[in-house]
């Protein structure tokens, strides 16, 4: 059985992250770039299912700028098999139509029988990318799990809704997408950060996967950003000391602003 | 005038509360329609109810096993009711997972631009217009629709009004046996709507609880002032991950994102992960015992102090005004 991974490489949400409006872009300057946490939530329940069967490799997929190959390591250390950094400067500025069809070209016609991504990023936040490549690669879609269980031919798990969850199935193959309430990631082992300097990482371009590069980046994407403006930040208001009078005070302030 | 087609979504037949929102969103870019995806023999009054609403026409997908199967019976009928419609200039959806989803997925089948969970919507000469927020609210985005249909999702609370009613005209589509390849819901596990409590996306008032509660007993003082000030409630990922409550009350960068016009963190100390997901919000009143909190740095109005007194005062402060009988508003 073969598993193929997609992480991400993102801003740290620890750090400040910014948006560069003369680009239109995530500053990816601002803060560390890091891989994306939930995306160490997707490795892991791929690591698990190795684990449980035989036979079964993991394969880590990125798209991004040469420094995305960070997050790739990051999955090789963890237990990933391989690794595939599809790296092409024309790709900067994707949208999820953009990216999944990229996806798509470098997944298919490797006999994946399951995919495994974050249900969203934390930077873009569409959660779309895992829905759309189930329709450009024809599998079935099961997301948003936080449990992934293969058995038989099918991957199931409990898909989390607005007010609780359900339980679902799906034959393989099947685009699976995990929540952060999926099993917590391992640490890489000192042993796995130097066995996956020797593990297989293959680095692709646009013309490589047979796309052209005339469509791709954010001078082509199907959704245009025409203007980026930072909020004013907010400064701090009034602060008070519990004095024995602070909730009737918060009471009246509430009521001089008219919200009660 | 072209067809801004809009995904009813419902359950058994009872349109869920952003029906109306979707339709009044979508009576600014066109004619508004709905598109209604139903088990066989159920739902028979809802293209009546959505033209109430404002649907000038209504396609009806009727699907054996539409609640069994997850998500493609939405696409295809969607898809079908683009394809009916022919002069269609912007597909609606909610901000559900299940929404989101159609919608990504339709945007691959139609060849169409995907704009998601969008805050304000409006016509221009070339195009829609649609504004995003981007990193918890940090910046605004304005984007379009570069080619084909624009498929949007419309986050909750962001498109006052209503559209006005319109005589529905029904149109039973046919999408034709799910060729696509599907995952199957094998049990259902979710909570009856019980809580008369507003949908935390959607609520004017939010009042969440971090760890600062120290207990999922104490969060209950949480949900008693939610409730003397009707609002929803919400959490730090702290006091989720603590297990002080249900991970869907979580707001910040890995929740829900809500931009209320009123916001009380109780115990929060305001780590740039929940800032995140509530800094849009009007007002921010926050009560924590560290002065050093950084939630204070973006508080309106702060008190520090212990939430266990401080609260209980508060809501009986709250109270006291209702009783007095002082309008609402």
């Amino acid at each position: 059985m073969k598993i193929a991974v997609l992480v991400k490489q993102v801003p740290d949400t620890y750090g400040d992250r910014r948006m560069d409006p003369a680009t239109r872009t995530v500053d990816r300057g601002s803060a560390d770039p890091v891989i994306d946490e939930i995306n160490e939530r997707a490795v892991e329940a791929a690591l698990q299912i190795k684990e449980a069967g035989d036979g079964v490799t993991v394969t880590a997929v990125t798209m991004g700028p040469v420094r995305a190959v960070e997050a790739l390591r990051k999955a090789l250390a963890m237990g990933a098999d391989s690794a595939v950094h599809i790296c092409d400067d024309t790709l900067a500025g994707s949208d999820a139509m953009q990216t999944s069809e990229v996806l798509a070209a470098a997944l298919a016609g490797r006999d994946f029988d399951l995919v495994i991504a974050g249900n969203e990023s934390t930077d873009g936040r569409t959660a779309a990318v895992p829905a759309m490549l189930a329709e450009r690669l024809g599998m079935a879609q099961l997301t948003f799990l936080r449990t992934v269980t293969v058995s038989g031919g099918s991957v199931s798990g409990e898909r989390m809704t607005g007010n609780g969850y359900v339980e679902a199935q799906a034959p393989l193959p099947a685009v699976v997408s995990v929540t952060e309430q999926s099993a917590e990631p391992r640490f890489p082992k000192f042993r796995g950060i130097m066995a996956a300097k020797k593990k297989p990482l293959q680095t692709l371009t646009l013309a490589e996967l047979g796309l052209p590069g005339g469509e791709a980046g954010g001078e082509n994407s199907w959704s245009r950003v025409l203007d980026v403006t930072a909020r004013p930040a907010r400064t701090a208001g009034t602060v008070v000391t519990d004095d024995g009078t602070a909730g009737t005070q918060v009471a009246e302030y509430l009521a001089a602003a008219k919200l009660i | 005038m072209s067809q801004v087609l809009v995904l009813a979504e419902h359950v058994q037949g009872e349109l869920k509360n952003n029906v109306a929102e979707l339709l009044a969103a979508a009576a600014r870019l066109g004619e508004p329609a709905a598109v209604v995806v139903r088990q066989p023999g159920t739902g028979a009054q809802l293209t009546a109810r959505l033209g109430e609403l404002g649907a000038a026409a209504v396609y009806v997908a009727d699907v054996e096993e539409a609640d069994a199967l997850l998500v493609t019976p939405q696409v295809a009928a969607l898809a079908a009711a683009v394809a009916a419609a022919g002069d269609v200039s912007a597909v609606l959806v909610g901000t559900s997972i299940d929404s989101r989803e159609a919608a990504a997925r339709l945007a691959v089948r139609l060849g169409a631009a995907f704009l998601s969970d969008v805050v304000d919507l409006a016509a221009a000469p070339d195009g829609v217009r649609a504004t995003q927020q981007a990193f918890g609210g940090a910046y605004t985005v304005t984007a379009t629709a570069a080619r084909g249909i624009p498929v949007i999702s419309l986050r909750p609370n962001s498109v006052p009004g209503t559209a006005p009613a319109a005589q529905a005209q029904e149109i039973r589509l046919a999408p034709g046996p799910n060729m696509a390849a599907a995952a199957r819901i094998t049990a259902r596990h979710e909570g009856q709507a019980v809580s008369t409590r507003p949908e935390l996306t959607a609520a004017d008032i939010v009042v969440s609880g971090g760890r600062g509660l120290g207990s999922a007993e104490n969060f209950v003082l949480v949900e008693q002032l939610a409730d003397a000030l009707g609002a929803a409630v919400g959490a730090s990922r702290a006091a989720v991950d603590a297990g002080y409550c249900a991970h869907t009350m979580q707001v910040g960068q890995t929740g829900t994102t809500v931009s209320p016009n009123l916001y009380l963190a109780l115990g929060i100390s305001g780590a740039i992960q929940h800032r995140a997901g509530m800094q849009s919000a009007k007002t921010i009143v926050a009560i924590n015992k560290d002065p050093g909190a950084p939630i204070f740095e973006i508080a309106d109005f702060g008190v520090v102090g212990d939430v266990f007194t401080v609260v209980p005062q508060l809501i009986e402060a709250v109270n006291a005004r209702q009783a007095v009988g002082s309008p609402a508003g």
